[in-house]
C-alpha cells in the first residue's frame, strides 16, 4: 500500500506540468499521528508533500462540491463512489476530473488504536500488515486486519469503480462478506430496546456537525440544522434534537451513502452514526438492488419509478 | 422511524382518493384504533429549559 505513493506522485506531477489540470487534491501528513489532511496541489512541487498509507480515510470527494476548474484527484474506492453521485447529482462534471484510482486495502480506525492505549500515541508507523504504535516510551506492534474501520471491514469495493489512471494493479474485492450484521441487530430489537439503544449511542453527541461536515453527501448551502426561519430543530443538547439532527441527517443520505465512514472517522467523541446511515443503506440494497456509486449511467431509487417498486408499508 | 423505536402502529402511510370517501373513513377509524391502543406517546417530549 505505501509503494503507491510513488506512483500517485509521478501521475499527480505529469498532470501538473502538462497543465491539464489546475490542482490535484490527494493527501498529506497531519500534526497529529493517524490524522492525514487533504492537500490541494496547485504547482508540481506541491506534489511532494503527497502521502499515501492507511490513515488516508478522508473522502476526498467532498472538496469537488460546485468546483469550476479541472481538478485531478487521488480516489480509493469509496471516493470514486462517491465522485459518481457528485457527477450524478450535477455537483462536478466528469470531464472536469482526471480520476488517479488507488486500489484501496482498507484504512486503520483511529478511535479503536487510541483507545487500545492509555498515554499518548506519539508515532503510528506502518509496514505491510503490521502497524506499529508508539505510546509513552513503548512499542506495540498490532495487526493492521485488527485494526481496520469497521466500514473497510466490510467494504466489498476496494478499487475505484471509475478512474483515468490506477496507480496499481486491483485489488481482489473481499468474498461472501455480511454487510449487514450489525443493522439486523438492531432490527431484532423491540420498539424499546432501539429507542434505549440510540438513546445512549446518541448521548455523548456535542453537535459539533464534524459528521456532516466531512461528508461528502453533505453539501447543502444552508444545511436544515442551520435554518433559522423555520427553525426545523432546535440547536441545543435536548436528545430530542440530538436525535432528529441525526435521523434526518441520516434520511437525506438515503440512497446516496457509500458507507466510506467519513462521518464515523470525524467523531470527536467516537459514535457510530453509519448504523443510522447504514439501515438505509440496506433498505435501498435490499428493496430496489441499489448500491451507490457504481455507475454513472442509472439514475438513483429515489428519483426514478419503476411499477415494480415495492410498497408494502401503504395502503 | 420504526427503525428509531417508534411503534410500528403509530404511523401510518395511506393513499387515498378525493373520491375514495369509504376508504378515508377505514383507514381514520383504523389509525384512531391502532393508535389508541398504544397510549400516549412517551418518546419525543421536550423537557422546558431549566432557567436559573
Amino acid at each position: 500500500m505505501l509503494e503507491y505513493i510513488d506512483e500517485i506522485k509521478k501521475q499527480s506531477e505529469k498532470l501538473l506540468k502538462e497543465g491539464s489540470v489546475e490542482m490535484v487534491i490527494g493527501f498529506r501528513k497531519g500534526s497529529l499521528p493517524m490524522m492525514n489532511e487533504p492537500c490541494f496541489a496547485r504547482t508540481p512541487e506541491d506534489v511532494n508533500q503527497f502521502v499515501w498509507d492507511s490513515n488516508c480515510g478522508i473522502n476526498l470527494a467532498n472538496y469537488l462540491t460546485n468546483r469550476t476548474e479541472k481538478i485531478g484527484i487521488i480516489a480509493k474506492g469509496c471516493d470514486s463512489r462517491n465522485i459518481v453521485t457528485h457527477i450524478i447529482e450535477n455537483k462536478i462534471s466528469r470531464d472536469q476530473l482526471v480520476i488517479i484510482g488507488v486500489p484501496c486495502q482498507g484504512m486503520i480506525d483511529k478511535h479503536k488504536i487510541t483507545a487500545m492505549f492509555t498515554q499518548e500515541i506519539q508515532s503510528v508507523v506502518e509496514d505491510g500488515d503490521k502497524i506499529v504504535v508508539t505510546a509513552g516510551d513503548k512499542e506495540t506492534p498490532l495487526d493492521k486486519s485488527d485494526v481496520l474501520q469497521k466500514n473497510c471491514l466490510v467494504c466489498t469495493h476496494r478499487n475505484p469503480v471509475v478512474h483515468d489512471v490506477l496507480v496499481a494493479d486491483p485489488v481482489a474485492e473481499p468474498q461472501d462478506v455480511d454487510r449487514y450484521a450489525d443493522v439486523r441487530e438492531i432490527e431484532a430489537m423491540t420498539s424499546q430496546e432501539k429507542w434505549d439503544y440510540f438513546e445512549s449511542l446518541l448521548s455523548a453527541c456535542i453537535r459539533c456537525y464534524a459528521c456532516k461536515n466531512a461528508c461528502p453527501l453533505c453539501y447543502c448551502p444552508t444545511c436544515f440544522v442551520d435554518e433559522s426561519k423555520p427553525q426545523w430543530v432546535g440547536k441545543g443538547q435536548d436528545p430530542t434534537d440530538v436525535r432528529t439532527f441525526h435521523f434526518l441527517r441520516a434520511f437525506h443520505c438515503a440512497g446516496r451513502c457509500t458507507d466510506c465512514g467519513a462521518c464515523e472517522r470525524a467523531c470527536p467523541v467516537g459514535i457510530n452514526m453509519r448504523v443510522f446511515t447504514k439501515k438505509l443503506e440496506k433498505d435501498s440494497f435490499e428493496q430496489f438492488g441499489w448500491e451507490t456509486g457504481l455507475s454513472l449511467d442509472e439514475r438513483p431509487p429515489l428519483d426514478s419509478f419503476r411499477p415494480d417498486d415495492s410498497d408494502e408499508f401503504i395502503r | 422511524m420504526e427503525h428509531m423505536g417508534i411503534e410500528p402502529d403509530r404511523i401510518h402511510f395511506s393513499w387515498i382518493s378525493s373520491a375514495e370517501s369509504t376508504k378515508f373513513v377505514e383507514v381514520v377509524k383504523e389509525v384512531t384504533e391502532k393508535v389508541k391502543a398504544l397510549g400516549p406517546q412517551q418518546h419525543f417530549h421536550k423537557t422546558d429549559v431549566k432557567v436559573a
